[in-house]
């Protein structure tokens, strides 16, 4: 048995052992783990999944294991992942720690604030969220005002931030903030900053579909030790970038393949339109459905291919952005088609006259609507893509 | 899955994109079509192209070919579809060699495979009969006949047919119209054929096709490929093959299309900036550059399961089909509209890819007819 057979058997009896029954099921929404000084763990076996793959490192599978990650190469990450699957395990944690900051401390910070940072994030001991968009600083980011004072020994930060998602959950946030207001992109920092201070205010904000993921967030005098500046002064922008750019690839796969409470699109059509020999008895339905399908095929395959090609070392590199650009239409053409297959019944906001997948979809429906304005509009896309890839002048 | 191309794979890209450039670039069929040139396509370079081993890329090594397989006539194709050129590609080497392969007796592959090889002979398929694809509606008949089978119906838009030495016939020996089943092929000489009749139809973008009758044609029973009333086993492999193969052509056809339209959005100007600098047409652009990487994985994927005799070609190929068709008409609109005046002009050649584009997507289904073969593959 080669070495990476013997790592896949081994996994498989670590799992078998230390993947509670529960964990083997759907996840409802209230039950992510996302960790956290304030996390509420609704069903106690999903903390218990937290800590065992923790302690395996394996929320953070490829980070190297000095800073509590898995220290697994590609390979066998791959084989971990194919084995989660395979007992169609839940994520043992969601976090923008492990999915944006992590992979940008890694790059830019000290070793001091790896050490102390990255360990809390594997072990979901530490809820991040992420402070970059502002009222006047949403697509054109590097307009950004929020103001961060050198006070000797330590940054005095002021001014706002808007959609920082689950801001009201989270106990640091990692920030842009301005520290030179003479210059645009090279006057920005990336500040590290504890929630827990009087300093710090989140306020929800309802969303169209009824839900509060996103909150304001004020700063008044704040505080952060100058060690939690990461990179160099007036040097934020690069790290934004690179950070940005896991944002849109996290963002771009989300909902890909998920949608109508597990229930494919087709067998949707045939429960709320007809069906007939088998068939979507509308054919203009049906026609729908085959083209939604077929894209979702066509943009599977293309990720695939990318990735094939990044590990052949070819590639065009404009790939996070045609993927932020086309995973998101996508799942919004998606959503749409949903709502309309279910008509009536795809519409509904409460009661007992709608199931619970039928209430979701509408709410779904609105939801996904931001998929092409967070993380870089689809408009700034397709300028990254004309700019950038394919040459054309300004 | 192979969705980067080999080493070995790349070299014959850069091999076949020299050829094309070289030998066969769009002038060369603007020439054709000028001189209003009776077959439609040089002899003398597809003899060229046999010994350079590309018509013998899907015949096996035993039989004098190159076995490059699939994917390298993915290659070939779409180096091809980059100057719209007139070659037997298709007819011969992908479609003629597919139903041989498949379909063919031990005499009729050594009689066939090693002529394809060597550039020796061309094939044609006949099997469309109206204006739409329907390769079950067919009401060509033939019908026993001691020995012999008799041939008698007509078929439209018989690709290379007029230059072919040999057609593959799809006749209806039992069954109904529409009917699979019952359906056979038949390997017909176009010369000294009694009762057969071919004629080159002038298609719009200035390719090869042709309307074939047959009035009681008599053909012996050693020229039946496959088995009688079992053409369908044959021919559904061949048209997915066939399907895969135009989308290749389209996939180069495209972005040949479009990288010429990007030069002309950068060197155009108007109100005294270079056009491309406007959002409006930028936006586009960036639209169609990311249709064309997806199409690129479509295709890319449909070939290596040809290549791997996946069981899901048939719904690749139709995926494929659907996409480039769509993307095609799609991309060269847009083109042509970028280009603006001088876009319905013969001279430049957006319109020579907008015109091929629109054939090649009616050839072996549009995009609705395989938005509908793929729901119904998929189980709705």
């Amino acid at each position: 048995m080669d070495a990476l057979e013997q790592f896949r058997a081994d996994t498989r009896a670590w799992l078998e052992e230390n993947c509670p029954p529960s964990m083997r099921t759907p996840m409802p929404e209230d039950e992510s783990p996302w960790g956290g000084k304030r996390a509420v763990w609704k069903n106690p076996e999903s903390k218990q999944w937290l800590d065992a793959m923790a302690s395996k490192g394996w929320t953070a599978p490829q980070w190297p294991s000095e800073y509590g990650g898995g220290g697994l190469s590609k390979e066998e990450n791959k084989v971990l992942q194919q084995e989660l699957r395979r007992i169609k395990a839940r994520p043992a944690l969601m976090s923008f720690g492990i999915w944006m900051l992590g992979p940008a401390l890694l790059e830019f910070a000290n070793e001091e604030q790896k050490k102390e940072h990255l360990p809390k994030i594997v072990r979901g001991e530490i809820r991040w969220c992420q402070g970059y968009s502002e009222p006047g600083a949403g697509s054109d980011l590097a307009g950004l005002q929020t103001k961060c004072e050198d006070k000797g020994d330590h940054y005095l930060v002021n001014g706002q931030k808007i959609w920082t998602s689950y801001a009201d959950k989270a106990d640091w946030i990692f920030a842009l903030v301005r520290t030179d207001t003479n210059v645009k992109h090279d006057g920005i920092s990336f500040l590290l900053i504890d929630m827990e201070q009087d300093g710090v205010e989140a306020r929800p904000i309802t969303m169209i579909s009824g839900a509060s993921p996103f909150c304001e967030t004020f700063f008044t005098d704040a505080t952060a030790p100058k060690g939690n500046l990461v990179g160099e002064l007036n040097k934020g922008w690069t790290i934004a970038k690179r950070l940005l750019q896991h944002e849109r690839e996290m963002i771009s796969g989300m909902g890909m393949g998920s949608g109508g409470g597990g229930t494919g699109l087709a067998d949707l059509a045939k429960d709320y339109v007809g069906q007939a020999g088998g068939k979507i008895s509308d054919a203009t339905v049906r026609d729908s459905v085959a083209r939604q399908k077929m894209d979702s095929h066509a943009f599977g395959l293309t990720l695939q291919r990318t990735t094939e090609e990044a590990k052949a070392g070819q590639g065009t590199g404009a790939a996070s952005s045609i993927f932020k650009y086309y995973g998101t239409e996508l799942n919004k053409r998606r959503n749409e088609l949903i709502i309309e297959l279910m008509g009536t019944q795809g519409l509904g906001w409460e009661g007992d006259s709608f199931s619970e997948a039928e209430l979701s979809a509408p709410r779904s429906w609105l939801r996904s609507k931001g998929n092409s304005i967070e993380g870089g509009t689809t408009e700034v896309q397709l300028n990254v893509i004309s700019k950038r890839v394919l040459g054309l002048p300004s | 899955m192979g969705l980067v191309l080999t080493e070995e794979q790349t070299l014959l890209k850069e091999t076949a994109s020299q050829f094309f450039q070289e030998k066969l670039p769009v002038a060369n069929l603007r020439k054709l079509r000028d001189e209003k040139n009776a077959d439609g396509f040089e002899r003398s370079t597809w003899k060229e192209m046999a010994d350079l081993g590309f018509a013998g890329v899907l015949v096996p090594e035993s039989y004098g070919g190159t076995e490059f397989g699939p994917v390298g006539l993915g290659i070939i194709l779409e180096q091809a579809g980059r100057t719209i050129a007139s070659t037997p590609l298709l007819s011969t080497v992908l479609l003629g060699t597919t139903a041989v392969q498949l379909g063919g007796s031990q005499t009729q592959r050594q009689d066939i495979l090693p002529a394809i090889a060597a550039g020796e002979t061309i094939m044609a398929l006949a099997v469309e009969e109206g204006p739409h694809h329907n390769p079950t509606q067919i009401a060509t008949t033939a019908t026993a006949d001691g020995d012999n089978f008799k041939l008698s119906g007509s078929k439209t838009f018989v690709i290379d047919g007029h230059i072919a030495d040999t057609l593959i016939v799809v006749a209806r020996t039992s069954g109904e119209v529409n009917d699979s089943n019952g359906l056979t092929l038949f390997l017909v000489n176009t010369s000294g054929t009694d009762g057969l009749e071919i004629t080159r139809t002038i298609m719009a973008d200035s390719r090869n096709a042709a309307n074939v009758t047959l009035k009681d044609v008599s053909v012996p029973a050693s020229a039946v490929l496959g088995g009688v009333d079992g053409g369908w086993d044959v021919l559904e492999p061949v048209l997915d093959a066939g399907r895969i193969g135009v989308s290749a052509e389209l996939m180069g056809l495209i972005q040949e299309a479009f990288d010429q339209t990007l030069v002309y959005l950068k060197e155009r100007t108007q109100f005294g900036e270079p056009i491309g600098s406007f959002q409006a047409l930028q936006h586009r652009a960036a639209e169609m550059f990311a249709e064309l990487e997806v199409c690129r994985s479509v295709v890319l994927d449909a070939l290596s399961a040809l290549e791997e005799r996946r069981n899901d070609v048939p719904s690749l190929a139709s995926l494929a089909k659907a996409r480039l068709s769509e993307a095609s008409k799609h991309i060269t609109n847009e083109c042509l509209q970028m280009h603006g005046g001088v876009g319905m002009t013969d001279e430049y050649d957006v319109g020579l890819f907008m015109k091929r584009a629109r054939v090649a997507a009616a050839t072996f289904g549009n995009a609705g007819f395989h938005r509908d073969r793929y729901a119904g593959l998929d189980g709705f």
